[in-house]
């Protein structure tokens, strides 16, 4: 069972060669790179590719690791003990399972995201080591082990927000999807536009790679950007004769709103618009 | 083979451990390189790279290590006992690297016989390593032996040509080049670097109402209500962030407000000063340094306390003068040296830093770098992300 991308999905070689090693020597498998480069989806498409159900868990800064491994719910508890309800003799109805014990305990090895680790407190990823490396944890309340019947396929996506720690990265293989260029772009947007006019979409690559080349910019457009202003260009029906035209007044390309996204860039656009108008 | 370059690795300053490298074997064993090269490419950068800044010397590692023939400090002319090179090999290596035409070529310059023969001799009477010229075996010359070279009828010797040009060009592109750590940085990289310093602590009274804790207690408690206070959890690292503005600084003005904006956002605890290219005895809250805004440095000693941690700012370029004798300071007169100041300064803040946006390289071509390096213990980073990374391991030591 290899992985070889999907039809909605384009993988290039060494993200490939990543996920299968990670898949095979059952690994988890981090994944880093610049937002919108398809971190995220790639844990959709791997499931979907290898046929197994997805199991997602997305971290914020109050996660903890506990919460993927279980959590005792001691207010229904106490609440059923005041009502005098009859569950409340069995510790086991308050567990409530978290994303890792789901995971370690279905069927069919599922595959485990674990999206924006660095989300997360720094310690974080320390205490998930035993448990990713063991596949296996204790559950103090009713004394037992939960222990994964076949490993899932972990994967984990980091934004980079915090580093993390080394003994975490050990146990890991590393992949950083970087920026696609332009033929791996073209080959993205077929996949998800088939049947695009190809005027407009050299065009539009055009512009968006010329955009993305202007220093100083604060954030640069990413590939769900593009894809997403692409999408707009198709509703608005705005044709490749509209992007094309150099003159100076249109140096913003058409419906920038989707690729710029802070003031400070759209400013920056403005008045290199304007120099350039003055220039003309 | 692989080991020598695992510890290439480890010497180019790759963190990676033995526990990757063993996984990188069970991953061959697995059979997942497929003996394809690009795949044993990629294969060993998932799993002895965790750092995207460690790409870049992996891959310079990489190609050093599996490119060896090609690389100029390692000819292996120099290994070889050219004496014992096979015909066999030679006659390979030429064929390999011939087009048709090229052989008919060399058929009428008298045939392959007659070129491999001068080839011999060429090896032997060659001693050590050999660089343009036109008789010697080397690289980029227009004799017909050696790499690079011009002549039409010539032998490669260890090029690219030689091997998967495809598989070579890949990690010889060095596509992240421009993560490497020792590039400048945006703010965002800043903070990362930054969050080093964060030591999150619960100090002061008990004044927050510890749901959870109150909960669980309560809980175990048997339903009889136990409450629970804990303090207010905060960063409690303190931060004296002295800027150098102005003069030599100018070049430097964009580097030095992303670390401040950055150092903002993610200190509750920052208090900020400027001076002008030395601290003498008055400093500066705003970088007008008007003198409605003056503070005296002594002021500064007594208000912040020894459990603030103290970064510099500067490029720490000036006329030794200012650093040496009393008067030497271009705004002001000042009774006491500028070195004085400083000495103050580092021995009242144990935990104290330099950062540099200078180059690290240039810094020994200017004099005052070096005595403020030496005042600060050699606690003068560059202001870059390895350089910044370095300097909050040092603070918090």
């Amino acid at each position: 069972m290899r992985f070889e991308g999907t039809e909605n999905f384009v993988a290039t070689d060494d993200l490939k060669v990543a996920v299968n090693a990670a898949v095979a020597l059952q690994r988890p498998l981090l994944i880093k790179g610049e937002p919108g480069t398809g971190k995220t989806v790639l844990a959709q498409e791997i499931a979907t590719a290898l046929g197994k159900p997805l199991i997602s868990w997305h971290i914020k800064s109050t996660t903890k690791a506990q919460q993927g491994l279980y959590e005792y719910d001691a207010v229904s508890r106490l609440r059923d003990s005041q009502l005098g309800d009859a569950r409340v003799h069995d510790i086991a109805n308050y567990i409530i399972r978290g994303k890792l014990w789901e995971a370690f305990e279905a069927d069919n090895a599922p595959v485990l995201l674990i999206d924006e680790i660095d989300k997360a407190d720094i310690e974080f990823p320390n205490d998930l080591l035993l448990e990713l490396d063991r596949m296996e944890f204790y559950v103090y309340e009713t004394r037992q082990t939960v222990k994964a019947r076949q490993r899932p396929v972990i994967v984990i996506t980091s934004n980079n927000e915090k580093e993390l720690p080394d003994a975490f990265l050990r146990r890991c293989f590393f992949h950083y999807i970087k920026f696609p260029d332009r033929e791996t772009m073209q080959r993205i947007v077929d996949v998800h536009y088939p049947g695009i006019n190809g005027l407009l979409l050299r065009e539009a690559l055009t512009a968006f790679f010329d955009l993305r080349d202007i220093p100083g910019l604060k954030k640069r457009p990413s590939t769900s950007e593009f894809l997403d202003w692409l999408k707009l260009l198709l509703a608005e029906d705005i044709g490749p004769e509209l992007l094309r035209e150099k003159s100076a007044a249109k140096l913003i390309p058409p419906l920038h709103g989707a690729l710029l996204k802070n003031e400070q860039d759209v400013h920056l656009f403005e008045r290199l618009a304007f120099l350039n108008r003055r220039g003309a | 083979m692989f080991l020598a370059f695992f510890l290439a690795l480890r010497a180019a300053g790759v963190k990676t451990s033995l526990r990757e490298f063993l996984l990188l074997q069970e991953a061959m064993q697995a059979g997942l390189a497929e003996y394809d090269v690009d795949h044993f490419y990629y294969l060993a950068r998932a799993t002895l790279v965790k750092d995207e800044r460690a790409l870049d010397k992996f891959d310079r590692v990489f190609a050093e290590c599996f490119r060896g023939a090609l690389q100029p400090k390692q000819n292996p002319l120099s290994k070889v006992d050219v004496k014992q090179l096979p015909e066999e090999w030679l006659r390979k290596l030429a064929e390999k690297n011939l087009t048709e035409e090229e052989k008919a070529e060399i058929e009428a310059l008298g045939g392959f016989e007659k070129l491999m023969e001068t080839l011999r001799q060429r090896l032997e009477e060659q001693k050590s390593r050999h660089q343009g010229g036109s008789k010697w075996i080397g690289t980029a010359g227009t004799s017909p032996f050696g790499a690079e070279g011009y002549n039409p009828e010539g032998v490669r010797i260890g090029q690219e040509g030689s091997r998967n040009r495809s598989a070579v060009k890949i990690w010889d592109q060095r596509n992240f080049k421009n993560l490497a750590g020792d590039v400048e940085l945006g703010t965002r990289n800043m903070k990362v670097a930054l969050r080093r310093l964060r030591r999150f602590a619960r100090e002061g009274a008990a004044e927050e109402l510890d749901l959870a804790g109150t909960i669980t207690s309560t809980a175990r408690n048997a339903g009889y209500l136990d409450l629970k206070m804990v303090p207010e959890r905060h960063n409690a690292v303190k931060i004296l962030l002295l800027l150098d503005i102005g003069g030599s600084m100018d070049d430097h003005i964009t580097l030095s407000e992303q670390l401040f904006s950055a150092a903002g956002s993610e200190f509750k605890h920052l208090k900020h000063l400027y001076f002008h290219n030395c601290p003498y005895e008055t400093l500066w809250k705003d970088a007008r340094m008007r003198r409605a805004d003056a503070i005296s440095t002594q002021d500064v000693l007594n208000t912040y306390d020894h459990t603030w941690k103290l970064i510099f700012v500067g490029d720490a370029a000036m006329s030794p003068y200012e650093l040496t004798q009393p008067g030497g300071a271009v705004s002001s007169w000042n009774v006491h040296t500028g070195q004085s100041w400083l000495t103050r300064l580092i021995a009242h803040y144990p935990k104290a830093v330099w950062l540099n946006p200078m180059a690290e390289k240039q810094w020994n071509y200017t004099q005052t770098i070096k005595m403020i390096r030496d005042m600060m213990e050699d606690r003068m980073y560059a202001l870059t992300l390895e350089g910044l990374d370095a300097a909050m391991r040092s603070l918090m030591h």
